[in-house]
């Protein structure tokens, strides 16, 4: 039974109920009439008055209208849908994590600066690197840190000539964006003819004035950048730094270290390679780790050790504070309980068994889909849209004729270098059986175009909404409910 | 195959200028350049009297998949602005060299002859 | 076997004879001989469930919860029982960027929700849908003025929160952007000094409501000053005492930001929170972060979808208004329920409740004849305190008794050595209050 509630919270909304329940006053001669008015708003905020009963019903259903890794099979490219663990999920719900002030002085948080501590510990071990700091946000707030250090460490050296900071063609949007924010400037490299980078051309740009190189490896055509040792040589010789983005980690754990390859800085996108859940857009964590030599540019606040006793300590040597405190502390929790859970016995395993998945679904698909690179994928598969374009079908239509068969799209038009992008990350939780039957759609899709373009062209078909007017939205932008009550007005 | 008229200098960047008299002009993009933005949703143009440099950013054009600089053709100053665009901005897909988006007084019409003709923009317009 | 990995050796089997290969190692023929890692990672051993649970619920007893006074920019707010029933439905929890809107109603929706609940709160125009927190959205906004105005000075009052001012200085400093201070002076912003430090190189003001002492300001003349000059008023509130509290927009405010743990998110030791920014429609485009807006499919029906997108980093790159990808999408969920639950009334009778213990615990402790007010300006939830009593000694004995705060204010200064600061939410009680005071009475 498909269900069409179609209810935005405001239209629940009567007069006089109440979804809350609080005490009762027990000082009313310090009542909020004795404020002066001045300070006051003028009239209240339009917000809903709903029963608790309206608000358990509202969002129950329309969390029916949204597809999850636990919906099915969610094989976006370079985001990592692995399953998202619940006795992760158990531990962050304890009231010892949850009910700490982030200033409680450190003799009261022992437990929380450990983890701290053991789970850094552990993602330098995993990295080939010296020091991780929590702290940062999400991936991008990671990369941020890692650009900061980068530009502070040369700044530090009396360098300021360094400025500049290498970006492949291929490289995803956030790279350049950082670079930016970091008040540095991007030179872009062109990618090969196999989707790597071109010795060439960054042999070309190499110069006094570069600060350092971002990479991904694999890069975001899911391949493996096979000169990569040379590459980090060539960059450090010129005395620029290293930065790997972490986001295709989940590839190669086990099989090598970001560290071990020359990467100086990395960032790790905790809900990607970690499992923890990625809640429709965060919260994420994106950590951030260096070499010996840059520990101590590493973001404040900072946990440090003396014997068996934790503190919280700011260095002035540092880049400064990218945040108030710790970062989001209950992600790298689950983290931290997923590495345990997973062990060093089992943390081994995961790079082999996502790039045996995603192989396995690029041999398969080959014969549907343009395959514009040869060699092993890693732990994603990139297509450039359909091999039979005769009819007019873009990656656009097989995406969304996808979400009729009850599978998440993959990511599409990304990375740049190819014009009909399909990117396919099955991650290493999914089994034979989903596989199987996401090859089984693909093909079927392919055959539809075949003999039914019109009905790829306009899917999706079975889902609560389908093809959304984006030129209206852009163009009437209401984007808050008293612009939607302007817009009825209109 | 985008349209290109022959009357009309063009850019390497797409944008293509008609000359008016008095050594004044209307901007706009081609043909070829709407139909690679898609539906066009927004244009950001400078304001009457602003300064445009040979070959500098001076606005953008935006649709729901990408947003592309506008870099000036030529050297000058804004005279006017085509309002419709506002309210009305896809009226760049309808008619790409009809919706001008700005009229300028130039500042140096050799300029002009570094521009591209129609089959030399052809050639890097497909 | 592992319960993560369904594969089974039979399963592997095949897949590698599809593949024509022997060993799966030959997927990573690309990686270099010299750094393959052919070893265990040196971490500790796996853990089952049960051995997890036992381990961390040791790891949890060396963490002390205490009675919550504390303030300085976390809050210890009521928590409905609802919230994490609805936030740990899997279908907001394990989806991800709504980049497929049609199979992502559900994020959309509530993300517009969300954005329309921060208009409200904040009386401004339009809200993105949300920032990973106060601090950092405060940066962003002052990037966002450095855009719109094209200057590069930054102006701080001195009673913005330290943290805050701290990721402000970073961003800036990295960015090439200056920052000034205007001073302090009895516990509000010193605006007579405004006049001297605004001039054509700045491009904002930063001001915090309630500020970092728990003062009330206002910020008409500042509002006045700043727009003169054709700067940017950025205005740092804390959203939940915006349930009575003058708005940023009748403030005079061009951005308003903050952090939204004040609406009901676990203290969490710092995370995870969001933070919020709302801006005037003019400045939109300018605006960083993902934005949601409303539509209709093919068939008519209502449809949320991510809008003006053009903006962000995966199509602009090095020319994004940011680089920001993820938010922190779930905790705008979080806030959206509570808000819900709320609704204007109940945020009003939090803040009073929060006023009345406040105001009331402010008049307890002074009547010991131990403290006076520091400054003598209207507060909401928070005070600051000026005491004789060694400071330490007072830590101490709050500890020792189980609660935490007032929390002493000499880390951010010599000139704050015997100031300390104290918070009080509608979760305090009077029993709560008055064993405080009573163990602080003892004192000398």
């Amino acid at each position: 039974m498909i269900n069409y509630y179609d209810a935005v919270i405001f239209e629940k909304s009567v007069k006089d109920r109440c979804g809350y329940s609080l005490p009762k006053d027990f000082a009313p001669k310090y009542s909020l009439e004795t404020m002066d008015s001045q300070y006051k708003r003028e009239t209240p905020p339009l917000l809903p008055e709903v029963s608790e009963i309206d608000v358990v019903r509202h969002f129950s259903n329309i969390s029916q209208k949204n597809f999850g890794v636990e919906t099915g099979f969610y094989p976006l490219g370079s985001c990592t849908m692995k399953y998202n663990p619940k006795i992760n999920d158990e531990i962050a719900a304890m009231k010892a994590f949850n009910n700490i002030h982030p200033l409680q002085p450190a003799s009261t948080v022992q437990g929380i600066l450990k983890i701290h501590d053991e789970l850094q510990k552990i993602l330098s071990e995993i990295s080939g690197l010296k020091e991780f700091s929590l702290n940062p946000f999400a991936g991008a707030h990671g990369e941020l840190a890692g650009l900061m250090i980068m530009k502070k460490y040369h700044e530090d050296r009396g360098d300021f000539l360094r400025r500049k900071v290498i970006v492949p063609d291929s490289a995803h949007g956030t790279n350049p964006a950082s670079t930016a924010v970091c008040g540095m400037d991007v030179i872009e490299i062109k990618s090969n003819a196999i989707g790597r980078v071109d010795l060439a051309a960054l042999k070309a740009v190499l110069s006094d004035e570069i600060a350092g190189m971002m990479l991904t490896n694999p890069n975001t055509l899911g391949m493996f950048e096979k000169d990569i040792c040379e590459i980090s040589k060539l960059v450090h010789d010129h005395g620029g730094l290293m930065y790997y983005d972490g986001a295709n980690l989940n590839a190669i754990l086990g099989k090598v270290r970001p560290g071990d390859m020359g990467f100086d800085i990395m960032h790790i996108n905790l809900h990607k390679t970690f499992s923890t859940p990625h809640g429709g857009g965060g919260p994420g964590s994106g950590p951030v780790g260096v070499s010996e030599e840059l520990v101590h540019l590493l973001p404040n606040p900072r946990v440090k050790k003396i014997e068996d006793y934790y503190y919280v300590q700011s260095d002035a040597k540092a880049i400064g504070r990218i945040s108030s405190h710790f970062g989001n502390f209950l992600i790298w929790l689950r983290a931290y309980c997923y590495v345990l859970t997973l062990g060093r016995e089992q943390l081994g395993k995961v790079g082999e068994l996502a790039t045996l998945n995603s192989n396995y679904i690029r041999e398969a698909l080959k014969e549907d889909y343009m395959s514009p690179l040869t060699g092993y994928s890693m732990h994603e598969c990139v297509f450039d849209g359909l091999v039979d374009q005769t009819t007019g079908v873009r990656t656009l239509d097989v995406a969304k004729r996808l979400l009729d068969y009850g599978m998440h799209a993959p990511t599409i038009y990304f990375p740049l270098l190819f014009h009909q992008s399909i990117m396919i990350e099955p991650t290493e939780t999914e089994s034979k059986q989903t596989l199987d039957k996401f090859i089984a759609i693909m093909k079927k899709i392919a055959q539809e175009a075949k003999t039914n373009p019109e009905m790829l062209k306009s899917a999706p078909h079975d889902t609560y909404v389908r093809r959304i007017d984006e030129v209206f939205a852009a163009k009437k932008m209401i984007l808050t409910y008293a612009d939607y009550l302007k817009y009825l007005n209109e | 195959m985008s349209k290109v008229l022959d009357d009309l200098y063009y850019s390497e960047s797409h944008e293509w200028v008609k000359v008016l008299e008095g050594d004044t002009a209307l901007l706009g993009i081609s043909d070829f350049a709407q139909s690679q933005l898609g539906s066009i949703v927004f244009v950001d143009l400078p304001e009457v009297g602003a300064k445009l440099s040979l070959n500098k950013e001076f606005g953008a054009v935006e649709s729901v998949k990408a947003a592309s600089d506008l870099i000036s053709p030529v050297s000058g100053t804004v005279l006017e602005i085509n309002d419709d665009l506002i309210g009305e901005p896809e009226l760049i897909n309808q008619d790409p060299y009809g919706a001008w988006l700005l009229k300028v007084k130039l500042s140096d019409p050799k300029e002009l002859d570094e521009l591209l003709n129609k089959a030399d923009y052809l050639k890097i317009s497909g | 076997m592992f319960k993560y990995f369904p594969h089974t050796d039979s399963d592997i089997e095949a897949m590698k004879k599809s593949l024509n290969i022997n060993s799966i190692d030959e997927l990573f023929e690309d990686v270099p001989k010299g750094v393959f890692f052919s070893r265990q990672y040196q971490v500790p051993e796996m853990m089952s469930e049960t051995e997890i649970r036992t381990y961390f619920e040791n790891l949890a007893k060396e963490n002390k919860e205490l009675v919550c006074f504390a303030g300085l920019g976390t809050y210890d707010h009521y928590s409905p029982a609802v919230i994490p029933f609805l936030t740990s439905r899997q279908e907001f929890l394990t989806a991800y960027t709504p980049y497929q809107p049609e199979v992502a109603q559900g994020t959309l929706q509530y993300i517009f929700e969300f954005q329309s609940m921060i208009q409200a709160l904040t009386g401004m125009d339009i809200s993105n849908a949300s920032m990973y927190d106060g601090a950092t959205a405060t940066a962003e906004a002052c990037f966002m003025a450095e855009a719109i105005t094209r200057r590069k000075k930054i102006l701080i009052s001195k009673t913005v929160n330290p943290y805050t001012t701290d990721v402000i200085r970073t961003y800036a400093h990295y960015k090439g952007l200056e920052i000034e201070f205007v001073p302090e002076k009895d516990g509000t912003s010193d605006w007579e000094s405004l006049h001297e430090l605004v001039n054509s190189d700045v491009a904002c003001l930063v001001v915090q409501k309630p500020n970092f002492y728990g003062v009330i300001e206002s910020f008409e003349t500042a509002a006045s000053i700043i727009h003169s000059a054709g700067a940017l008023l950025i205005e740092n509130a804390d959203i939940s005492t915006l349930g009575i509290l003058k708005t940023p927009r009748d403030d005079g405010a061009d951005i308003a930001c903050g952090d939204c743990q004040s609406l009901g998110i676990p203290m969490a030791f710092g995370g995870p929170s969001l933070g919020y920014m709302a801006t005037l429609k003019v400045y939109v485009r300018r605006m960083p972060g993902r934005i949601c807006g409303l539509s209709f499919d093919v068939d008519g029906k209502r449809a949320f979808v991510l809008t003006l997108q053009a903006r962000e980093q995966h199509i602009r790159r090095e020319k994004a208004n940011s680089n920001i990808c993820s938010n922190q999408s779930l905790m705008a969920l979080y806030v959206t329920i509570y808000l819900s639950l709320m609704g204007p009334l109940g945020l009003a009778r939090v803040n009073e409740l929060s006023y009345e213990g406040a105001h009331y615990l402010a008049e307890k402790l002074v009547k010991t004849g131990k403290f006076k007010l520091a400054f003598d300006k209207p507060f909401l939830k928070e005070f600051v305190l000026e005491t004789m009593i060694n400071v330490s000694l007072i830590q101490e004995a709050l500890l020792k008794n189980g609660f935490l705060g007032g929390l002493p204010l000499r880390e951010f200064g010599e000139e704050y050595e015997n100031l300390i600061a104290f918070a009080v939410t509608e979760k305090r009680t009077k029993a709560e209050i008055d064993r405080l005071v009573k163990v602080l009475e003892g004192l000398s």
